[in-house]
């Protein structure tokens, strides 16, 4: 056991290690308790000033005590739970990420309940006890390793047991309710609209998550959070040594520690007494109690109180070794010598949560802090988080919060709650508001001992004119360091309104933001890494052009395969054979990927007619439909077929990346703006396996497959659908083309799909391509992409396209804006081809175009940019798509592409470059 | 050591609103303010007044994340922000205040061929337009930025970025405090806690503002206001085709130097820079309903934290620290608009959405201007409200698909 340990205290040993040394501490010490116990007191020297900084608090609202852990840049010392081996470091202001790979687990839950209480101290516990006696679902969550809130730390009573037992215990018969979930160690750190709101739960090195996001909606939510003790503004009063009172009493009553020898207590309320008198039984002496007020309401059990005195200086230099005590009114100071500075400013509600919830707050002049007033959304707050300050006050405060919020839920109360006998407590003394001991010079009155902040910085920002607390903030940066200024805040609001004369009601707190406490971000990530960072969709052919050697194109979230090398074959020889194989024989492409959107109803004709540019509702069954959809700017947004199946139904194909998207429009349509239309949109992309097979030999291989289906081109022309067998399998065949070449796509079960194609394999004759060959065939026939060729700025005309926008509908997607200004200017970048001088020379796509031969000195204005750009086999050269300024008038124009330092010559045609007549489309 | 640098011991004064000015601007912040600046700086125009409903440039201007480049795709864009960015690299010396501009370069993640075409095509544009501009592989951009994972095994690899050395960011608060202590200095009236309610209009001209201050006449009124821009056009019958959404944004603690430069990420949705004190600086995208409340949902936060350890391993164990919101002005076309309205005498300065931090000099000199000569300048003439009824759009959304 070690020196600074209460005797008598029990506790299994741990060991660990502190800046390179070793150590022993128990279980149940927090890396504070421990480090306190063996006697260290500086953590580490303050960032910007150097000076040495100890242990201040007991919680979260540490200031002071940061530590990196491992991997893990910073943390509060308070808050590490003390684990054999833990090896730490003190901080000076700044963590340290290592490349370690982080392989713990994250996770996420879902919860739902009817009562949500926050914290689990005397309020909490009782709230949640009312609440789940009624029957209503309640979740109860606690920062803690422990329960009871402050119980543990202040050793009274409940009940007649201590209270750290009766909250235990509370707890323990809370947890083996079916319809209540106790969540240990989980701090809710977020508090958002309707009644959402998110915690964290830490499980430890070795569980099976770390930790996990608990995400919780609640009907009602009971706020039980407590308060925090306040500071005080002195000369020196960031020494080790000075500590809040009642955090040296936590350390006394839960970890069994002294945090000192001989100390002196300096208050300006009734509750550092009682911090006082059980650091005194546990063994530490008490030179005095220093009190601001005049007379203090109780007596120091037999320790000198010192009224109407502040502390005026602390004197040693690597910790307290004194305290210069002096009368509030001026006078001659006293030197009291002390290793231990009690500081308690009294006590402010932690109003953290609520006011994320959007509740106001207002001053309570009372207890000269920040209280919860109106509320936005169901919340209740209760016991010392609103300012209840004594234990049975919090009790029935407690109950008859969770009572109102089971109520408001819905559920009815039953009998009355039984509020715990806790001892009978001296009504309290009025508090003094006492923020800033006055000085001379202000340079070492801390207000923010993270950042290194005084109130001489305070002054200096009022002084430069500033007034508003958000400013001294950011000028100061007081209030922005890992504790968020849980202690600082209010402290530097009050010193500014010293400052400026105004009371603090007046000048507000800066906005409380989450999350309460700092949550890791691998946490929050949660399972969403790695290659479940979004979802890999992959056709049901997949696994062939993985064996078949095809890499893959991410597209959205599709994987394509992208071309399929033969063994010594580079990408560009393999394009080249697979673009041949096509144009001379036949290929065959997995099409799967396009989206699918299986539109129905008795309006479905009409809804189609006003979301594409053309006109579906003429389509015949059995008949297919080019279509294209822009926006309401007149810019093309999506394209794809259309095939009529019966009057009321149609199914829509989209471009791969952008399914959703389409769906999405669609739906938002006919919500938002066309709710009358009986309209119904159903994705059915996974339902089908779409083979396209494309080339001259297509038609003998479709008849091969599927003798009972007549495939002259007369029987089944261009642009109609059959509904057969294909290798046996119940079959949708479309003849349309993305090649130019004869082309059918054939459609079955997805549960098929690996059949067909492997059918379709079987034949030996069929060359497998993939979407760069695709991309090539249709660019030789000048086919545009969808945000390729397109970027959101095209119009159907520039695209060439005029014939797919209806002169005679009435209205549709995007038709006002074909009429605006500048959409029917001449000039519109056109969709052209370009031929480069040199056929050899490949143009990167994304170059630009401009009309000298020698670059001018920017900036150049540029008349347009490479949509595509590929070698051609039947071109027998390289060519281009690009979209050119009045490209259209520039045929047979020569122009260049600045290419590093070099101006590259290209010939402007037609975008239609490989059969414009149409000719090769029925084989 | 002090991590942040030693402000001037004045920076402005609140005085009582006038009656009357010659110019009211509405909105103090980074972009109101500028534009006070170069009113009186330019034009020789001090008879201005800036109102803020809260505190000075407490809106987007404290709550951006300051990222600085010129690398946008469309010419009419490149002049604007390119002529802020020569702006920003003078801009310490001119305002004498030390903004804290750190020409750290910006890369711009490209993770599909479709990002990769659309980035070697804004590198060439940009170069045509005389900005600064690179294309990197995966093996330059891990030069540059070594903590970027670039490993092809990952679900979205990296394929390659654009480069702009001559980006960076700068404190936003400083930036603004610079501004609007220049202004003060040189006459004009900075009021805080003073809303414009109403906007005054007699015979198709501009009167006077109606303010929580009173009220106040004004031969111009320019509204600057972001996220409330369409609320106080309305108030003059003036409508805006101008969405407002949330944008959050988030800090870690403050860490030891791991990240020199700045990362954006559309396809993994995510940007990245690292403050002067250490912190870690991130957003994503808008939270996708319309709110005037400055705050967004959490779900954008986790998804955003996910994207940040696909391209960010080493951040696995750091934590978020602070979150927050601002309410962006979003156009249909993602470009600002910056110009007149069909009432005289009433100009709007608008649509910046999430990215009109960096062109707060650049606005500001143009913006003044406008108000001075009652024409737009040549730089921001292409942004004028009547593109959306000409269809003269610049859009940056589908073609770029790059904010910030
Ligand atoms: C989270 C986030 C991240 C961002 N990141 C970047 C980035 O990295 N790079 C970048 O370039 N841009 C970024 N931006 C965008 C950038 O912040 C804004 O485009 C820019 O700040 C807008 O101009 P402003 O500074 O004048 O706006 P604001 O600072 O919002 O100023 C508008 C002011 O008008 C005031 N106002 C409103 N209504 C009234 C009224 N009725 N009366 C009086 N005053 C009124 C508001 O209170 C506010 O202070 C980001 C924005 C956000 C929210």
């Amino acid at each position: 056991m070690t020196s600074r340990r209460m005797t008598g205290w029990q506790g299994e040993t741990v060991r660990f290690r502190f800046d390179g040394r070793d150590y022993e501490g128990v279980r149940g010490d927090t890396l504070a308790s421990a480090l306190l116990a063996n006697g260290v007191r500086t953590v580490a020297a303050s960032p910007a000033l150097g000076r040495p900084r100890g242990i201040y608090a007991a919680w979260t609202e540490e200031p002071n005590a940061l530590v990196q852990v491992a991997a893990e840049p910073m943390l509060q010392a308070t808050t590490v739970e003390l684990r054999d081996g833990l090896d730490a470091h003190g901080l000076s202001g700044r963590g340290r990420l290592t490349d370690e790979t982080d392989t713990a687990r994250y996770d996420a839950v879902h919860a739902h309940c009817d009562v949500l209480v926050v914290g689990a101290g005397p309020a909490g516990l009782a709230a949640a006890t009312v609440a789940a006696e009624t029957g209503a679902r309640v979740i109860i969550a606690d920062d803690r390793p422990i329960a009871g809130g402050s119980l543990p730390d202040t050793a009274e009573t409940v009940g007649g047991v201590a209270g750290a037992e009766w909250a235990a215990a509370t707890l323990d018969a809370l947890d083996g309710r079916p319809d209540i979930r106790v969540l240990r160690r989980t701090s809710v750190f977020g508090y958002y609209d309707d009644n959402y709101l998110v915690a964290v739960e830490r499980r430890g090195e070795h569980a099976h998550s770390r930790e996990r996001v608990w995400r919780i909606r609640a009907r009602r939510v009971v706020l039980a959070t407590g308060a925090h003790e306040r500071p005080i503004a002195f000369a020196g009063n960031d020494r080790p040594g000075v500590m809040l009172a009642g955090s040296a009493r936590a350390y006394a009553n839960r970890h069994g520690v002294l945090p000192g020898d001989r100390a002196v207590v300096f208050t300006t309320n009734d509750s550092a007494y009682a911090a006082a008198r059980d650091l005194a039984a546990a063994g530490v002496e008490i030179a005095a109690i220093v009190d601001t007020r005049a007379t203090p309401s109780r007596g120091g059990d037999g320790v000198e109180i010192l009224t109407g005195h502040v502390v005026t200086a602390v004197g040693g230099d690597d910790g307290v070794s004194s305290v210069t005590v002096s009368p509030s009114d001026g006078g001659a100071g006293r030197e009291i010598e002390a290793d231990l500075l009690l500081v308690s400013g009294g006590w402010s509600p932690l109003v953290h949560l609520f006011s994320q919830s959007g509740g106001d707050l207002r001053h309570d002049d009372g207890i000269g802090s920040f209280v919860p007033a109106s509320a936005r959304q169901a919340v209740e707050v209760a016991g010392a988080a609103r300012g209840v300050f004594t234990l049975a006050g919090c009790l029935e405060d407690g109950a008859a919060a969770g009572a109102r919020a089971a109520e408001a839920a819905g559920f009815r109360v039953e009998g009355t709650f039984e509020v715990p006998r806790t001892p009978d407590e001296d009504p309290a003394a009025p508090a003094e508001h006492l923020w800033l001991v006055p000085g001379a010079d202000y340079s070492t009155h801390f207000v923010d001992l993270q950042r290194d902040v005084t109130v001489a910085d305070v002054m200096r920002a009022t002084g430069a004119g500033l007034r508003s607390v958000e400013h001294v903030k950011r000028y100061t940066t007081a209030g922005t360091a890992h504790d968020q200024g849980k202690l600082s805040g209010v402290l530097t609001s009050a010193v500014v309104g010293h400052a400026l004369g105004l009371p603090l009601g007046d000048l507000g707190t800066t906005t409380f933001r989450a999350p309460y406490v700092p949550v890791g971000f691998a946490t929050l990530a949660g399972r969403h890494r790695g290659a479940l960072h979004d979802p890999v969709r992959t056709t049901s052919l997949h696994e062939w052009h993985v064996a078949y050697g095809a890499p893959f194109e991410n597209v959205g979230q599709w994987k394509r395969p992208w071309y399929y090398p033969r063994a010594g074959e580079d990408m560009e020889t393999a394009v080249l054979r697979e673009c041949g194989a096509v144009r001379e024989s036949v290929g065959a492409m997995d099409a799967s990927t396009l989206g699918k959107i299986d539109v129905q109803g008795p309006d479905a004709a009409e809804f189609l007619d006003r979301i594409y540019t053309n006109m579906m509702s003429t389509l015949k069954v059995g008949a297919i439909r080019y279509g294209v959809m822009c926006r309401p700017d007149g810019m093309v947004f999506d394209d794809g077929t259309v095939i009529r199946l019966a009057d009321d139904r149609f199914l829509v194909t989209t471009t791969t990346g952008n399914a959703a998207a389409v769906l999405d429009w669609m739906e938002e349509w006919l919500q938002t703006e066309w709710p009358g239309l009986r309209v119904y949109c159903t994705s059915v992309t996974e339902h089908w396996a779409t083979v396209a097979l494309a080339g001259p030999g297509s038609r003998d291989v479709l008849a091969g497959l599927a003798p009972g289906l007549a495939v002259d081109a007369a029987s089944f022309p261009f642009m109609t659908w059959r509904d057969t067998e294909v290798a046996g399998l119940a079959a949708r065949v479309c003849r349309i083309s993305f090649s130019g070449e004869l082309a059918y796509e054939i459609n079955v079960n997805a549960w098929d799909g690996l059949a067909l194609w492997e059918a379709v394999m079987g034949t030996g004759v069929v060359t497998p391509y993939g979407t760069e060959t695709m991309h090539v065939l249709r660019a030789e026939k000048g086919y545009p992409i969808v945000g390729q060729d397109t970027d959101g700025t095209v119009t159907p005309a520039d695209l060439g396209m005029d014939w797919v926008v209806s002169k005679k509908k009435p209205d549709f997607i995007g038709k006002r804006s074909f009429a605006r200004a500048d959409t029917s200017r001449p000039d519109r970048k056109h969709l052209v081809g370009l031929l480069p001088a040199d056929p050899g020379r490949l143009l990167p796509e994304g170059a630009h175009l401009v009309e000298t031969s020698t670059l001018p000195e920017p900036p150049v204005p540029t008349l347009g940019h490479v949509t595509s750009s590929y070698r051609s086999a039947v071109l027998g050269s390289t060519f281009a798509l690009a979209l050119v300024s009045g490209g259209r008038d520039r045929m047979g124009e020569v122009l260049y592409v600045p290419l590093g330092g070099e101006q590259v010559p290209v010939t402007v045609t037609s975008h239609i470059l490989y059969d414009p007549e149409g000719a090769r489309r029925d084989g | 050591m002090r991590d942040v640098p030693e402000h001037p011991d004045w920076l402005w004064s609140s005085p009582e609103p006038k009656r009357s000015y010659d110019v009211v601007i509405v909105g103090g912040g980074g972009h109101g303010l500028a534009t006070a600046y170069y009113l009186a700086k330019n034009h020789g125009i001090t008879d201005v007044a800036v109102l803020e409903r809260g505190w000075l440039a407490g809106g987007n201007m404290a709550r951006n994340t300051t990222i600085i480049r010129s690398n946008y795709l469309w010419d009419e864009s490149a002049g604007i922000y390119e002529h802020a960015l020569k702006l920003w690299e003078g801009l310490e010396d001119d305002l004498g205040y030390p903004i804290l501009f750190s020409q750290r370069g910006v890369l711009n993640l490209a993770h599909s061929l479709q990002d990769v075409r659309d980035s070697v095509r804004r590198v060439h544009a940009n170069r045509l337009n005389g900005v600064d501009a690179e294309w990197l592989g995966p093996d330059e951009v891990k030069e540059i930025c070594p903590i970027v994972n670039v490993s092809p095994d990952v679900r979205y690899p990296v394929l390659g970025a654009t480069y702009q050395p001559r980006a960076g960011i700068a404190k936003h608060d400083y930036v603004a405090w610079g501004f609007a202590r220049a202004a003060a200095a040189m006459g004009v009236h900075l009021i805080e806690n003073c809303e414009v309610t109403g906007v005054e209009v007699a015979g198709g001209r501009v009167q006077a503002v109606q303010t929580t201050k009173g009220r106040i006449a004004a031969g111009t009124v320019a509204l600057s206001a972001a996220g409330h821009s369409s609320v106080v056009a309305a108030t003059a019958g003036v409508e805006l085709p101008v969405q407002t959404h949330p944008l959050q944004a988030l800090v870690s603690e403050l860490l030891e130097p791991v990240h020199p430069t700045v990362v954006m990420s559309n396809a993994v949705h995510v940007y990245v820079s690292q403050a002067h004190k250490g912190e870690l600086v991130m957003g994503a995208g808008i939270d996708p309903y319309n709110s005037y409340r400055q705050r967004g949902a959490f779900h954008i936060i986790e998804q955003q934290m996910s994207a940040a350890l696909e391209l960010f391993p080493i951040f696995a164990r750091a934590h978020v620290l602070r979150t927050w919101a601002g309410i962006v002005d979003v156009t249909p076309d993602a470009s600002p608009v910056v110009g007149k309205t069909p009432v005289d005498g009433l100009l709007v300065n608008c649509g910046w959405g999430t990215g009109g931090f960096k062109a707060t000099p650049g606005v500001g000199w143009c913006y003044a201007h406008t108000i001075a000569h009652g024409e737009p300048h040549p730089l921001n003439a292409p942004f004028s409200l009547e593109r959306f009824t000409t269809g003269a759009l610049v859009d940056e959304h589908g073609a770029a698909a790059v904010a910030h």
